[in-house]
């Protein structure tokens, strides 16, 4: 029965912007709701504007949400607002359960990749070389090719770089895992072997939130869609502010 | 996690104050001087909590508070109020009530400080194993050979050179000096380390061996730590909250990337906005 209560519901979340130096008020996210299931994928969709990377950062709390709850279950049960939660709450939770990939890898510099895929499970206390060997099984999976495995993945191309951040993100299999566009430098070949990982991790029961640009990546890894709605306010001018 | 240390409404004014130093200073007035009576008012109301092996982010421009709040934590300055709690296996101390030689032993027990200018930080009269050992002694470490042997692996472990250890600290570059101040801050272990712009006029490669070192000592020994600086890429890399400070006041607090991307407070949107 638990696995069919969602381990994220997200209520009437909203966020604007605002901009004091311009003074300006600027809308992103309105009244989102959705839901998130243990082993299942809840795809975001809508147009650009539409608030997508908005909702996945307001719930990773990089961005502070203007309204609404977020709200989470944690491993024991316990449902926490993260829009409100304390901010070593929030810190704990996104070393042991809740995991973000973007587009964009965002690493320490001047460290070997092998050690940027293994940091999630050190920071969790997994033995350094168990951790190590993890990375390294990860990356093999993800075709990166082992010449690259001890420099810093700093002056690799776009697709090197996001099989990098993918494995960072899968290797300590988080209970919630937030994607945002994952696959959207990749080749066809390496987009297919993501989306056997994410299959497996869901199959191993990670519940996932994931906006992705390509059509066919929603049809065959959603079970649930959630539209944005176009963003009506693009027509209006911006709101001031005192 | 537990909880180190908890500073609840750290305040500190320069001069002989009067009753509208508060009132008629801070980022809505932009001044930290008291337009009645001249006094500076450092910092006003500082608070926040530091847990077990977290790193602290203390972010500001020149003038802001932000160092006097690190000094007054390491009794290099007496606060004019507030009060701080620094719990350590099992005791807590209440840092303001302490007497001086309460202090100083606690201090060299427990606390470890780097600051900007290494001549803060050194003794530029006796080699910089001496200054190691300096502070080893302090701790009741009194064996030479145990000292001796403690110093050359602190200096490995800060790379500096071992062999240079019984060189005067002022034939080092500014980098080696910073190093040598660190590798002496540590030199006790201690659960506690201050920052206070630690790599502020360093060479960027300098500043970047620096950050990994500090970085490294974090994963290493899960030493908490409170990290001053005024250059947000420090903070970046460093921090996993942080407190944005001006005029004395706390403007802003919350989880660095945060701060970084979705600043609430107009003073921080602008600093933000600033970076190269």
């Amino acid at each position: 029965m638990i696995s069919d209560s969602p381990i994220l519901r997200v209520r009437d979340y909203t966020k604007h912007f605002e901009l004091y130096e311009q003074g300006k008020r600027i809308p992103s996210a309105q009244s989102v709701d959705l839901d998130v299931f243990v082993g299942r994928l809840t795809a975001l969709t809508g147009a650009t504007g539409a608030g997508k990377s908005t909702v996945l950062k307001g719930i990773y709390r990089t961005y502070l949400p203007t309204a609404g709850r977020l709200l989470y279950r944690d491993r024991h049960g316990r449902e926490i607002d993260l829009a409100c939660a304390d901010e070593h709450r929030v810190l704990a939770l996104r070393r042991t359960e809740i995991g973000f990939v973007t587009q964009f890898l965002r690493c320490l510099p001047r460290q070997a990749t092998e050690n940027v895929v293994a940091q999630p499970l050190i920071q969790r206390g997994v033995d350094w070389h168990d951790a190590l060997d993890k990375a390294r099984e990860l990356l093999t999976a993800m075709d990166l090719p082992e010449r690259l495995w001890g420099i810093s993945p700093a002056t690799f191309s776009g697709g090197e770089k996001q099989r990098v951040n993918l494995a960072r993100g899968l290797i300590a299999k988080p209970r919630l895992l937030l994607l945002d566009e994952p696959t959207a430098s990749l080749d066809p070949a390496t987009a297919e072997r993501v989306i056997e990982l994410l299959t497996t991790l869901k199959r191993e029961g990670v519940g996932m939130l994931a906006v992705f640009h390509q059509p066919y990546l929603v049809e065959r890894l959603a079970e649930h869609l959630v539209e944005l709605p176009s963003p009506s306010w693009n027509e209006r001018p911006l709101e001031e502010i005192a | 996690m537990d909880k180190v240390l908890s500073v609840e409404a750290l305040s500190k004014r320069y001069g002989k104050g009067c009753q509208h130093c508060f009132a008629l200073t801070g980022p809505a007035f932009d001044t930290n001087i008291c337009p009645e009576c001249g006094s500076v008012v450092a910092a006003h109301e500082v608070s926040f909590d530091l847990h077990q092996g977290e790193i602290l982010g203390i972010m500001g421009e020149s003038g802001s508070g932000k160092s006097t709040a690190v000094k007054c934590l390491y009794f290099d300055q007496i606060p004019t109020g507030g009060r701080a709690v620094f719990n350590d296996q099992g005791e807590s101390f209440s840092l303001f009530e302490l007497n001086a030689a309460q202090q100083r032993r606690l201090a060299s027990r427990c606390f470890g400080m780097v600051y900007q200018n290494p001549h803060l930080g050194l003794n530029f009269d006796i080699s910089a194993g001496g200054n190691i050992a300096e502070r080893l002694l302090m701790a009741r470490v009194d064996n030479y050979a145990d000292i001796r042997r403690r110093a050359t692996s602190l200096l490995e472990r800060t790379e500096v050179m071992s062999e240079r250890m019984d060189e005067l600290p002022r034939n080092f570059s500014g980098g080696m000096q910073q190093r040598v101040q660190i590798a002496k801050a540590l030199a006790i272990n201690p659960p506690l380390l201050l920052l206070d712009e630690v790599t502020t006029g360093l060479d960027l490669s300098v500043q970047a061996a620096i950050l990994d070192l500090i970085l490294e000592i974090q994963q290493q020994s899960r030493t908490s730590m409170i990290v001053v600086t005024h250059d947000l890429g420090v903070i970046r890399l460093l921090a996993d909250r942080t407190l944005v400070m001006k005029h004395g006041r706390v403007v802003e607090t919350g989880l660095t990337d945060q701060i970084l991307e979705d600043p609430q407070h107009a003073y921080t949107q602008r600093l933000v906005a600033s970076a190269l």
